[in-house]
């Protein structure tokens, strides 16, 4: 390893003990220090209200007893226009980022794109993965007013970023032979993408839009908190109103799908690969 | 090789008829599922706010600029709860994370048919909802503050950290492990010294990938009540003065490009 290592005569006859993870003494015990003083600064400034946690206790328990038990019926109809509704967004927005960020992928892949296209696609990309969901959410609410559109908007241009990126990433490490071999048929550029760059890049595609679409379905639940639509508008009063086996029930949905969609996307990958 | 014969003698094709058909019909029903979507949306919309969309946009924008720099003198508190909540959030998560990993990954489970679906299910239950959710559930049960984001930030973060950790653990060479176990070693020192120094560089990964996620999401938890700077941004929303808004979004912005940079090197000195 480093070249101070010490002769094995040296080490002879004394107790083995494990190599530190940081080499560099002052930097280890600077970064011990440090980290115990942060701690002890934070913790400090927590304010916790031990009597209100203590009084919560019960309602936690009564929540996790609501799971034993949820509460589907007695606010179905709210509960399953706020699932349609969070579907509806997660498929909408899903199919729209897709496809507006394969073109932003194609210009943001340095092998492909020309350097002022370079750029431009990778400002928006570096645009749409600064900003939060919620904090586009809130934006396009105030611009759009209530309802499923903002939600609609705010999730295509997180997909954007999210997709484009990790697709021209792709791009970036494909096998340039293999592009360079349909170039040298004399195919056009549209022709040299479809038949030199897609079949190379299209399972990771498949692959990233599942997940892509994973973690839409999971954000659709929280938009509704902001007013743009989805099952959160519906989470939220169930809290209010202290309702916590619809609350579970509403949980247990959206957990049961998560699973549903991983499991899908598993599949799915598994056989595009 | 799927030819069709026209009257020039056969042509190539890429799919047979059966198969072009079937892809054919597989778009168009996907083309009709995002129609029926769209027009769900578009039924749920007032489009008389969307064509005025314009004009708002561009009034939030005038009222927002410039932004109000003095407001600054009451944000440090904030900052400093937001990073708290995020670093402790971690601190906790890793601290729950480690033994459901420990318990997820096949080769260190005790029992593969009765714990490790126990632990598989905390881990995509806490991954399925959204910290912001969490933090909802905890404001009701133990009252708003810094304490319910930290809660929240840690319980959701649990199932990020254990996924990564436990494909981590059962990537591991299994020779090491092998050799301490020949030495006589008991489980535990097994653990120590054949799987830990293993998994070290990734859990060191781990931990600083999710405090930048972290940090992210926890300047957005006071939106309900948990504490941080979302707590301003909340407030400034509710009144109208955009031109806080705007510094604190850009306060925001600041914080979650300096994250991922402290990250990305932490992460490349690690790696």
């Amino acid at each position: 390893m480093s070249a101070a290592a010490p002769a094995l005569g040296d080490m002879l006859g004394t107790r083995w003990r494990r190599p530190p993870m940081i080499q560099r003494v002052w930097l280890r015990y600077a970064l011990l220090v440090g980290l115990a003083a942060y701690l002890v600064a934070a913790i400090a400034s927590v304010e916790v209200d031990w009597g209100r946690v203590y009084q919560g206790l019960d309602r936690g328990a009564a929540f996790v007893m609501a799971f034993a038990q949820p509460d589907f019926v007695s606010r179905a109809d709210a509960i399953w226009a706020g699932m349609v509704e969070s579907i509806v967004i997660t498929v909408a927005s899903s199919v729209v980022g897709i496809l507006i960020s394969i073109p932003i992928a194609l210009g943001a892949a340095r092998n492909i794109a020309p350097v002022p296209v370079y750029m431009i696609c990778r400002g928006i990309i570096a645009v749409s993965r600064a900003l939060q969901e919620i904090i586009v959410a809130i934006l396009l609410v105030a611009i759009f007013g209530f309802g499923p559109l903002a939600g609609f908007l705010t999730l295509s241009f997180a997909t954007i970023g999210f997709l484009s990126k990790l697709l021209a990433e792709d791009i970036e490490s494909m096998d340039r032979s293999q592009a360079e071999a349909v170039r040298a048929t004399g195919a056009r550029w549209s022709q040299w993408i479809d038949y030199g760059v897609k079949p190379q890049v299209i399972p990771r595609l498949i692959g990233l839009s599942m997940y892509r679409i994973d973690i839409n379905f999971r954000e659709s639940a929280i938009l509704g908190l902001v007013g743009a639509g989805g099952i959160g508008a519906t989470l939220n009063t169930a809290f209010d109103r202290y309702e916590y086996d619809t609350a579970a029930a509403i949980l247990i949905i959206i957990i049961g799908i998560v699973m549903a969609l991983e499991y899908l996307s598993g599949v799915i990958r598994a056989r595009v690969q | 090789m799927p030819v069709l014969e026209t009257a020039n003698g056969a042509e190539w094709r890429l799919r047979n008829q059966r198969e072009a058909l079937i892809r054919w019909a597989t778009w168009l029903v996907g083309v009709v599922i995002f129609l029926w979507c769209w027009a769900r949306i578009s039924d749920a919309t007032t489009w008389f706010f969307v064509w005025d969309a314009p004009r708002i946009a561009g009034d939030i924008l005038d009222r927002a600029t410039p932004p109000r720099w003095s407001y600054m003198d009451n944000l440090w508190l904030p900052i400093w709860d937001t990073l708290n909540i995020a670093t402790l959030g971690t601190i906790g998560a890793l601290i729950l994370a480690v033994p459901v990993a420990f318990l997820a990954a096949r080769n260190t489970t005790p029992s593969a048919l009765f714990v490790r679906p126990i632990a598989l299910l905390i881990i995509v239950s806490t991954r399925s909802i959204n910290s912001l959710i969490w933090a909802l559930l905890l404001i009701a049960i133990i009252g708003p503050g810094v304490f319910a984001g930290i809660i929240a930030i840690a319980i959701r973060s649990i199932g990020f950290c254990a996924k990564l950790l436990y494909e981590a653990i059962e990537e591991i060479d299994q020779t090491q492990v092998e050799a301490i176990t020949a030495t006589g070693a008991s489980r535990w020192q097994v653990m120590v010294y054949g799987i830990v120094p293993q998994i070290m560089p990734a859990f060191a990964g781990i931990s600083v990938f999710r405090w930048d996620i972290n940090i992210r999401e926890s300047t957005v938890l006071g939106l309900v009540g948990a504490g941080g700077i979302g707590l301003q941004l909340q407030a400034s929303l509710n009144t109208l003065a955009w031109p806080q808004v705007s510094l604190i979004l850009l306060v925001i912005l600041a914080a979650v490009v300096l994250s991922e940079w402290v990250s990305a090197k932490v992460r490349g000195a690690i790696i």
